[in-house]
């Protein structure tokens, strides 16, 4: 196509694509107050609108509203700085994930993916990487004590987990014999034994998976692996010195590389948007994009599960297990992957 | 079209600033900042290079020079904490000798 | 045409972050300008077509060194650099010594050489290529650089570690 209608659909697909994940990150922490106050045995939040699903919006606008104080000892460039570095580098990987099939639209072939790269997953890696910049730079640049230890604690913790995380992703690599998550994705397809799906968590990837849950849940912070921002811990750790719409980016950029890893989980190891697809084409061309977000729901229902249902780690035993049990674990993953494949072929 | 003699350009600019960088900084952490500033240009060289001459091995030397770099910056900075424990400066004009 | 925009500006952003780098006394900053400028010589790589260094130029590089050197440069809680005489002396004579010899450079590179030019993605770089290579031809330094990695974990852990207290139990009077 011609480069100005390839400059059109790409900006079309960009405005849409940010859309829907700053909703998703708005309703994520819906489904997370809903889901933890179900499992403490309280409604959560039931007031502001059906089933409070007005909540984010009185949220959005209480951030916007409240007092955006800096205080007078931070160093300042970078207490502004950090939380948009956390906000973009959270919101860019979504350019590479895709979320369906090829579609039709117009006689054009458009891929249901921002742009497609050979090497979307080392993309993906290599933004996850750089969102560490954020946390660190935030807990050192508030000149207090609590935030500097949290910021440290915060990113030494990621990454060591991205270690983890990266390797526990090749199995999956050695099995498709590609970067390109479309590839990946592609490689997942057909059944075995007539109805098990040729998901790659089924084709002997479930220790990887695994692997890569718990990598995942260390890498955003979250409950088993959240000493670093616990209230009760480090006052709020690296982002306690900031209020109203800076910690709201924060805050953005903890889901948004939730939703991330979700979407990146599915694609690997759940088959991303393969399911049963039938009807006229205009379903044909939806019912992808379906089984895609179901997919990521019941990952992020199970981040939400976990975090209602299991205390936290203590720092040293968080980064023992990181560095003593989970990369070497992560290792033979691969030695054992890359040994049958190789056998086999 | 670029002509690859922009890109060696480029990179003896980067390895230029790095190089001034090593001489007239006194922090001995952004005197290594800016060794890795010298091994990026050469970095650049190899690439731009290997683009060239269509052979593959210049880009898998930049990967040997950034594991060197990464093994190198490790070990650099575990020394710089040591020095830092005792002499408690930065300062490289201040570590000029032997024995407190 | 767009590959020269594109190279210009990724040049210049390079060029930009490297003279902060030098121009900038607080270090947290001069690291900062560094990831800037290895952020754009990753889109620099992307223009050449290796697609593969680029990306582990992000992961590793910008993404790992830099982030240990952020995490010493707050760890020591590094100051705001002084002025002092030497500093001064290597300013007058470095700058314009250095100013001199990469206009020198730059100008022999540019009047000797030919005006061949270098393709948008010129090489056929996809990372199976790289992989081959990597375990075929450079399998000894692959291995060298393992165990160098190795040694440097060591001898970081070592240098880095807290020494014993010999300080004395306190008395209880």
């Amino acid at each position: 196509m011609s480069i100005g209608t390839f400059i059109l659909v790409s900006v079309i697909k960009i405005v849409i694509a940010l859309f829907v994940l700053l909703t998703a990150v708005a309703y994520s922490v819906w489904l997370e107050r809903k889901v933890v106050g179900h499992i403490q045995n309280r409604w959560g939040p039931t007031r502001v609108g059906p089933f409070g699903l007005l909540q984010p919006l009185a949220d959005g606008v209480k951030f916007l509203f409240k007092e955006d104080l800096t205080p007078p000892h931070v160093y300042k460039p970078l207490y502004i700085a950090a939380p948009m570095i956390a906000v973009v580098f959270a919101l860019t990987s979504i350019a590479v994930i895709p979320i369906g099939n090829w579609v039709k639209i117009g006689g054009l072939s458009i891929p249901l993916q921002i742009t497609d790269v050979n090497i979307s997953l080392l993309i993906v890696l290599g933004v996850t990487s750089l969102g560490v910049y954020g946390v660190a730079l935030s807990g050192w640049s508030s000149n207090n004590k609590y935030s500097l230890l949290g910021g440290l604690r915060a990113s030494a913790q990621m990454v060591s987990y991205e270690i983890a995380l990266g390797l526990s992703l090749v199995g999956v690599l050695i099995m498709a014999g590609s970067f390109s998550l479309r590839d990946i994705v592609d490689a997942q397809g057909g059944r075995f034994l007539g109805f098990i799906p040729r998901w790659n968590i089924f084709q002997g990837q479930i220790v990887g998976f695994l692997i890569y849950l718990i990598a995942a849940y260390a890498e955003t912070n979250r409950i088993p692996f959240d000493l670093p921002e616990a209230e009760t811990e480090l006052v709020a750790g690296y982002h306690t010195e900031y209020s109203a719409m800076k910690f709201a980016m924060f805050f953005m950029a903890e889901y948004a590389n939730m939703i991330t890893v979700a979407c990146l989980a599915t694609l690997l190891f759940l088959g991303g948007w393969r399911g049963p697809v039938f009807g006229p084409p205009i379903l044909q061309a939806l019912l992808p994009v379906f089984w895609f977000v179901a997919k990521v729901f019941v990952f992020m229902f199970i981040y939400i599960w976990v975090r209602g249902t299991l205390p936290r780690f203590r720092y040293d035993q968080l980064m023992a297990f990181g560095w003593k049990f989970l990369l070497p674990l992560a290792i033979a993953n691969l030695m054992v992957t890359a040994l049958i494949v190789a056998l086999k072929s | 079209m670029v002509p690859l003699s922009y890109y060696l350009v480029l990179s003896g600019i980067l390895f230029a600033c790095g190089v001034t960088g090593f001489l007239i900084k006194r922090n001995i952490i952004s005197i290594f900042m800016s060794i890795e500033l010298m091994l990026n240009g050469v970095n650049l060289s190899f690439v731009a290079f290997a683009a060239h001459w269509h052979a593959l091995s210049g880009q898998i030397f930049v990967f040997f020079v950034m594991v060197v770099a990464a093994a190198e910056a490790t070990v650099g900075l575990a020394i710089i904490i040591a020095v830092y424990r005792t002499r408690e400066t930065l300062n490289v004009d201040q570590v000029n000798l032997l024995k407190l | 045409m767009l590959h020269l925009i594109l190279f210009l500006v990724f040049g210049a952003i390079c060029v930009a972050g490297a003279v902060n780098l030098l121009v900038q006394r607080h270090p947290i900053n001069g690291a900062l300008s560094l990831v800037v400028v290895m952020g754009s010589l990753a889109a620099e790589y992307l223009l050449l077509g290796a697609e593969f260094v680029a990306a582990v130029q992000v992961i590793v590089y910008a993404g790992a060194i830099m982030v240990l050197f952020v995490f010493v440069i707050m760890l020591l809680n590094a100051g705001v650099e002084e002025r002092t005489t030497g500093s001064r002396v290597a300013l007058l004579f470095g700058v314009p010594g250095m100013l001199i010899g990469s206009l020198l450079i730059a100008w022999v590179l540019i009047s000797r050489s030919g005006t061949e030019a270098v393709a948008v993605g010129a090489l056929p770089g996809p990372p199976r290529i790289m992989g081959w290579l990597l375990f075929h031809e450079f399998l000894l330094p692959f291995e060298v650089t393992s165990i160098l990695v190795l040694i440097a974990i060591m001898g970081a852990v070592v240098l880095a570690a807290k020494p014993p207290s010999t300080a004395p139990t306190p008395r209880e009077d």
